[in-house]
């Protein structure tokens, strides 16, 4: 099978260097069986990580002892019930929302944006923040930007924010930020998370640095990664090396994007728009500062404080009974795959999403739906 | 997504720049990148933001999965979220010509 994987059929692996995956997999076993424990379990936080780790086929030619999970790296799968439910409420009072595609079929407490786009609410998918405001600009309509996305995503909507955008322009942030959520889920009693690897995009904003503290404070490594899949190989053997030696560091692996220091500008203008505070994050927890929120100068932008968005009347329907089993809290808090899950592929597809992973093409299951997930080895 | 797409800077007008994009050529707004940049450069694009210059001697190693991706079948959900992020249309993201960028 590992040779299979390696020189690749057309519809299975396909590294550009064979060789050089061969030999970081064989040098991956190798440090896997000097740990001399199984198994080691480690997380990415990252939706492109797992296409990536999926689509390639990447688990067929890791070490049976090394477990690589993906966590919450998908910001539209661990956006709120109650989030939606504010996008809803507003649609449902004749706002116009834009939003990214992949937020429509989301599910709130009792209904997604997409149903009350079918109840006539009028909804724009937009691919930027930009298109959001040039929307506005078209209109005399007050349009809301339903605003989802990490912090790479959130310096979108910071840079439109600064640029002095029109009266009848405002944003509904679902923002989240990262480097929270890793906390909680490395002290979380059931994920047994050794080693991190960090998205090379988000920390391309953020700089590898800011994972110092985190290190620091849990003695957990953090490398950064590509998305390439020998990016991934290289940043694994790197990372079960750090798991083996008991030396828990920041390594930044993907150079080519990522500096220590990230990209100054773009973070002065993430924090000036955006400050943290805690919030749920759905089916995880509660995350001390896991939210973006607007600073209180930019309140006129601020849906939240330009409309009176009252969610509790959506609250007298019911929610799905098949909502109740849905799992996808326990698979980003990996703990649980979506192989374990009773509605995945029965109840829960991509048409008929039952849970948010489900939804987004970021999300576990989703990704696992498409290339399958574990490969039968 | 987080993946951003890099591009190659056509013309800088301003706050935004028309970036090539294998054939297709879009606006994408300078706000956010750390350097500044001239036709000829690469940068790294997300959700319509430059976010990175990408240093001409990692232009290639950088060019090479998104090559990859952008030969599979419109249907794979990967290779769609690049071309959503080319195209700047996530619904309706057409295919691109086949060669890619170069050819």
């Amino acid at each position: 099978m590992l040779e299979t994987a390696l020189t690749g059929t057309a519809s299975e692996l396909k590294f550009r260097d064979p060789e050089k995956a061969q030999a970081l997999s064989r040098a991956l076993e190798g440090i896997c069986r000097e740990v001399g424990r199984e198994p080691v379990s480690v997380m990415h936080v990252c939706g492109s990580h797992e296409q990536a780790i999926a689509k390639f086929g990447l688990r067929a030619v890791l070490p049976r002892s090394l477990n690589v999970i993906m966590g919450p790296g998908c910001p539209v799968c661990v956006t709120d019930l109650p989030e939606v439910d504010e996008a809803v409420v507003l649609a449902q009072d004749g706002v116009r929302i834009a939003t990214y595609g992949d937020m429509l079929k989301v599910p709130g407490t009792s209904r997604s944006l997409a149903d009350a786009q079918t109840a006539g609410a009028r909804l724009d998918v937009v691919y930027s923040a930009t298109q959001a405001v040039e929307l506005a600009r078209d209109t005399t309509d007050e349009v809301v930007f339903f605003a989802s996305g990490f912090e790479t995503t959130a310096v979108a909507t910071a840079a439109v924010v600064l640029a002095d955008p029109p009266p009848n322009f405002s944003v509904l942030s679902a923002h989240k930020y990262i480097p929270p959520v890793m906390e909680i889920v490395a002290e979380m009693p059931g994920t047994k998370v050794e080693g991190f690897l960090a998205a090379g995009h988000a920390a391309t904003i953020t700089g590898s640095a800011i994972f110092e503290r985190f290190v620091e404070r849990h003695k957990i490594p953090v490398v950064v990664a590509g998305f390439e899949p020998l990016d991934i190989l290289a940043a694994l053997v790197k990372l079960v090396e750090l798991v083996r030696d008991e030396t828990p560091r920041v390594v930044n692996m993907f150079p080519r994007c990522v500096t220590p220091e990230g990209n100054r500008n773009a973070q002065e203008q993430l924090w000036r728009v955006f400050r943290t505070v805690g919030g749920q994050w759905r089916g995880i927890a509660h995350v001390p500062n896991g939210n973006l929120r607007l600073r209180d100068e930019f309140a006129h932008v601020d849906a939240r404080k330009k409309f009176q968005i009252d969610v509790r009347r959506l609250w007298n329907h019911a929610p799905s009974t098949l909502t109740q089993l849905c799992i996808c809290g326990d698979i980003m808090a990996g703990i649980a795959s979506p192989s374990g899950c009773s509605l995945f592929g029965k109840e829960c597809v991509p048409d008929t999403p039952v849970g948010a992973c489900m939804v987004s093409s970021e999300g576990t299951c989703r990704i696992w739906h498409q290339y399958g997930g574990h490969p039968d080895l | 997504m987080c993946l951003g797409v890099p591009g190659r800077v056509v013309q800088v007008h301003g706050v935004t720049a028309t970036v090539d994009f294998w054939g297709v050529r879009r606006e994408t707004r300078l706000d956010v990148i750390d350097e500044p940049v001239g036709p000829g450069d690469y940068i790294l694009n997300h959700v319509g933001f430059a976010i990175r210059k990408i240093p001409a001697g990692e232009i290639h190693e950088t060019l090479a999965l998104y090559e990859l991706l952008l030969k599979e079948a419109e249907s794979d959900m990967m290779a769609a979220d690049v071309r959503g992020e080319i195209t700047a249309a996530p619904d309706r993201a057409p295919a691109l010509p086949p060669g890619g960028l170069h050819a």
